[in-house]
Formats: C-alpha cells, structure tokens, sequence
C-alpha cells in the first residue's frame, strides 16, 4: 500500500506538469447533486456511485468524476476556450471487485474549444504520453467518430440510425438492431390500441404513434447483407495505425461515408508525429472505448500496464463534443481530455 | 455456543417455516405469548431461535450473528452485494413462491418486450424531458437485470410498498416488483413484460459464509441437518 502523502505528493506534481502546459487549476466539491449526473449518465451512475441525502439539497453523490462539474463551470461563465487541471479525489462503489479502490486521487487535463479538434486530440495524448512514458505503458486509442461515420452514412431510416446512434456503446443491443436492419420485419400483431384503461403519464396517443412508427419502419428497405458485412469487417479493424488506416480505406468502397473520418484520423496521427509520438508502432482499435461509459464520441485511448494484469487503466481519457453539448446546449464547446491514477503510478515507481 | 437459526418473525412466512421443521421433527414455536419475539426448539440440540425481520436475514447472516436464515431468494440477492461469496443456499422450502418481473399499463399494447421498453424509454425521454422511471424496492436486481440486458434511459424510483399504484399516481411509469398469481398486477391494469422476469424466487434455508462455525456450532448443524433429512 502506497502512502497517501506520497500519492498527494505524486498529483500535486503531475497537476503541475499540466498546469506548465498552460492550464489553470480547476477545483470542485466533493458532494454534488445528484439528479444532474442522474439524468446525464443514467441509472448506472447510482450502481457506481455512492449517494447520500442531504436534509435540504435532497440526493448527492460523492463526486465520481470531475468532468461534469468542469464542464458545468466552463458553461456557465460563458468561456469560449479553456484548459484545465485539477486534482483531487474521486469515489466508485466496488459492487464486484473488492480488491478495487471505492476512493482514490485522480489528476485530470482537460481542453475546451481550439481551433482544430485533431490538434487538441494530439496535444493531449502526447502530454499523456510524456508524463506516462517512465513506467512502459502500452497505449491503446480509438475513434468513435468511424463507426459514427458508417452509422450516418447508411441508407436506412432516420429513425433506424438514431437507434443505432443511440445504441452504440451497448454491443449486444447495437448488433441486435443491425440485424434487425438487415431483414423485412414480419408484421407484428398488436393489440387493439384501444383495449385498457389510460392511467399514468404516457398517454395513449404515444402509444399509437409508436405503433404508427413502426408500421412505417417496416416499409423501409432492409439494409444489404454486404453493408452490414462491411460494418462488421469495421468494428473488427484493429492493429498498428498504419494497418489500420489501410484496412480503414479498404473499407471505404463499401462504406464511403467514413470517409472524413479516416482523414480526421490520419490528420491526427500526423499530429501526433509533430508532436513527437511515434504514431507507426500506436495501437489502433475502432471497438476501443465501446464499453466504457457514454460519454466519448470521437477519439478514445488509454494506458495499460501490461505487467499487472487486471489493474485498471492507469490513464485514459478522449473527446466528448456531445456531453459537452448536452450539459451546455448550444454554449457546449467540443472537448477532449483524460485522467491518471497517481496511485496506481507511483505503485509502477512513477516519480522515483 | 448454539447454533443460531432466523426465521422471519411474522405472517405466513414464519408460519409455513414453522410447518416445514415440524414436518421434519423439529418443533419451533413462539415461547411466550405471539407478541413476544423469542422462540423455542424442540428436538435439536443447542439449536437457538432468533426472530427477525425477513428483509434483515440476508445481512444477519453476511455479518455472521446467525448461522442459518430463512429468508426469499429476493431478499438475499437484493441485500447482498456478490450473495454467493456471503451466504449459500441449503435448501429451497418450497413456499414462499414468486417472480419479480418488470410490468408496465396493459394499454401499453406497444409494449410487450424489453426490447419495446427500451425503445420506449427512449422515445419517452425525448416527449417528457426525463428518464421513464420504474418504481420498486428490488434496486439491485432490477438494475443489474437491466444493465445486463442493455435497457437504457430508464430511472429507478424507490418504492417500499403499493408499488402496483405507483403509475396511476404519477411517480413511475413501470413497476418491478413480486408477484404471486399476477392478480394484484391485473387488478391494476398492469401486465408483465413477456421476457421481464427478472428472477423466481421462493422461501429458502441459507447459510452464512462468515467464519462461525466453531465451538461446538458445526456439531450442532451436522445433527439438525441429519434430523431435517438435509445430510
């Protein structure tokens, strides 16, 4: 067990190390509110986070993250362009795990706005990678934004695309509704929209619209078994960028809508070589970050210590653009940053 | 030491335990007047009676003060984060029967599938500007269902009891909760999903896992297991 003196020690010298990168010190309270990170992160935010009551300010919870406060605080003093540090302790309820931490100090770095999202994506991971490079980390990154791409780009339903959109970080749900695009769907036989009794706050005029909806759906055309092939062949591309950036083009004759994507990804690793990471031997994943929270949608990495397995990423972090917007509304400005786990790097001999 | 053994401290289910060790020679009875809450044994040795709060059995047993429970599998699995690692199961008694499911307005004739709830859900955040919230008291299992299924965009509310009228007045949108014979769900106007049980359980014997069973205490459980027929 590290010393929790040292593993301060350890925070308040890599938030220095931001803060030399420009960032000014953002700090927040240990007990927020509740029903904001309720409605922004959904059920799962209870299961991993320890909630309290106030008597006055009703439900709080122990902070689980920084992100939201910071982003709240961003918005709400009507900045444009930022960059933050902050340092601090952050708590998960272990429901499974118990030899995982319920509370430890977590560093943060976190740029809002700039000019060119792929050069704020560059700029962070590279600093990332700087601080981590001592301990031989392997670095893992990914980009929401490819499979965002193909998902805008198929010839299907609006409709058929938010639900897809929607469902892209639940991997079972989202290949259920891919196949589900693939095939005529069966008439359904429902009830008679007029059978019961109406109560509660869903009316039935929902009802019948959802069922109108779905009788519309039904006229669209089912999706080709080559495009949800091509889908398939993309959430399976993983291995050295430049790989991965060749199968990527590959892919574009089925899926042309990627386009853009594959050029935002190869802007960002010719960013990333500027900036002195060598970007031929990073690893590249289009699935990386599918199963974390909701909350990335563009580019995604992490650091891994490959000598400890079953340790938690030691670093991680990507862009969230729509958490941004979702907090913000229309003062959302695109963001992107990422956290270390001092404790678990002064555990790798960080800083010795 | 004795072995101590909780049975819920009231109703039917106190009731059908009593039934079920008498059935097996062992007598449990109440030892003063039925509002008083010690019991007695009769027929095992060094066996103690502790009456209990049904829902406080699973946490009783984690924390090692009694060494078998008589609680519903709902109960533990609720109560107890990873169950399994704080107490086994040693017996299913046969009573006690019932399934949590999750069930929303029978005139939600576009509702008949988790897959239809999720859709809903979703659908209902946009019109409503919140979560669709399902009420009951079963968080843990009614989470770790949905979570486990991939359902989104819903929020629990908390519901100690009458959770079947907690639509018609206005704080939930779906329940999940225990049901028997589905009649209470009916009379309700609610109808279970058809792949919304989340779990069946029934009225069960556990035992703790905490490390108590010295002096004495695992003699006293091999000679009531042997007379229950449990051995």
């Amino acid at each position: 067990m590290t010393d929790k003196s040292a593993i301060r020690a350890e925070a308040d010298r890599l938030r220095a190390l931001f803060e030399a990168r420009g960032a000014e010190v953002f700090e927040t309270d240990i007990l927020q509110p509740a029903g904001a990170l309720l409605d922004l992160y959904g059920e799962d935010i209870r299961a991993r986070a320890f909630t309290t009551h106030d008597p006055l300010r009703g439900e709080m919870m122990l902070r689980p993250d920084f992100t939201m406060p910071l982003v709240q605080r961003h918005v709400t003093e009507g900045r444009d362009d930022g960059r933050y540090a902050y340092a601090g302790e952050v708590f998960r309820r272990q429901e499974d795990d118990p030899d995982r931490d319920a509370e430890y100090l977590q560093v943060g770095y976190e740029i809002f706005g700039g000019k060119v999202a792929v050069e704020a994506d560059a700029e962070v991971f590279a600093a990332f990678a700087e601080i981590l490079a001592p301990l031989g980390l392997r670095p893992a990154t990914g980009d929401i934004g490819l499979l965002r791409a193909a998902i805008e780009g198929l010839d299907t339903s609006a409709a058929r695309k938010a639900a897809l959109m929607h469902h892209l970080w639940r991997p079972r749900r989202f290949r259920g509704l891919l196949n589900r695009c693939g095939q005529v769907t069966p008439a359904a036989e429902w009830r008679d929209a007029g059978s019961g009794i109406e109560f509660g706050l869903r009316t039935r005029a929902e009802v019948v619209a959802r069922l109108d909806a779905l009788e519309t759906e039904r006229a669209v055309a089912p999706l080709g078994a080559a495009v949800i092939g091509s889908i398939d062949a993309l959430l399976d591309i993983r291995g050295k960028a430049p790989d991965a950036l060749a199968a990527l083009r590959e892919i574009a004759s089925e899926l042309p809508s990627i386009l853009p994507a594959i050029e935002v990804l190869a802007t960002r690793l010719a960013a990333l070589d500027a900036l002195s990471v060598d970007a031929d031997s990073l690893d590249f994943e289009v699935s990386y970050g599918r199963t974390t929270l909701e909350y990335y949608d563009g580019f995604v990495f992490g650091f891994f210590a490959d000598q400890r397995p079953g340790l938690p990423p030691v670093a991680s972090g990507g862009r969230y653009d729509a958490l941004s917007r979702a907090i913000g509304g229309a003062c959302g400005r695109p963001a992107v940053g990422g956290v270390l786990r001092p404790g678990l790097m002064l555990g790798l001999g960080s800083g010795s | 030491m004795t072995l101590k053994l909780g049975v819920p401290s009231k109703g039917r289910l106190m009731n059908d335990t009593f039934a079920w060790f008498g059935e097996r020679g062992v007598k449990l009875g109440l030892s003063g007047g039925a509002r008083e809450y010690a019991g007695r044994v009769e027929g095992a040795d060094k066996v103690e009676l502790v009456l209990l709060a049904a829902v406080e059995i699973p946490r009783e047993l984690a924390a090692g003060r009694i060494h078998l429970g008589v609680t519903g599998i709902d109960m533990a699995r609720e109560r107890l984060a990873r169950w399994d690692s704080q107490v086994a199961e040693v017996q299913r008694l046969g009573f006690g029967k019932a399934e949590l499911v999750i069930a929303v307005p029978d005139f939600w004739v576009d509702v008949t599938t988790l897959d239809d709830l999720d859709e809903v859900a979703t659908a209902f955040r946009d019109v409503h500007g919140h979560r669709l919230r399902i009420a009951t008291k079963y968080h843990r299992l009614v989470r770790g269902f949905l979570r486990d299924n991939e359902v989104s965009d819903y929020q629990l509310v908390d519901s100690q009891g009458a959770t079947e009228g907690t639509v018609k007045n206005l704080q939930a949108e779906a329940i999940a909760d225990i049901t028997t014979s589905g009649a209470t769900l009916r009379d309700n106007h609610l109808r279970a999903l058809d792949d919304g049980r989340i779990l069946a359980s029934e009225a069960t014997l556990f035992k703790t896992r905490a490390s108590v069973w010295d002096g004495g205490v695992r003699e006293a459980w091999e000679c009531l297991q042997s007379r229950l027929g449990l051995a």
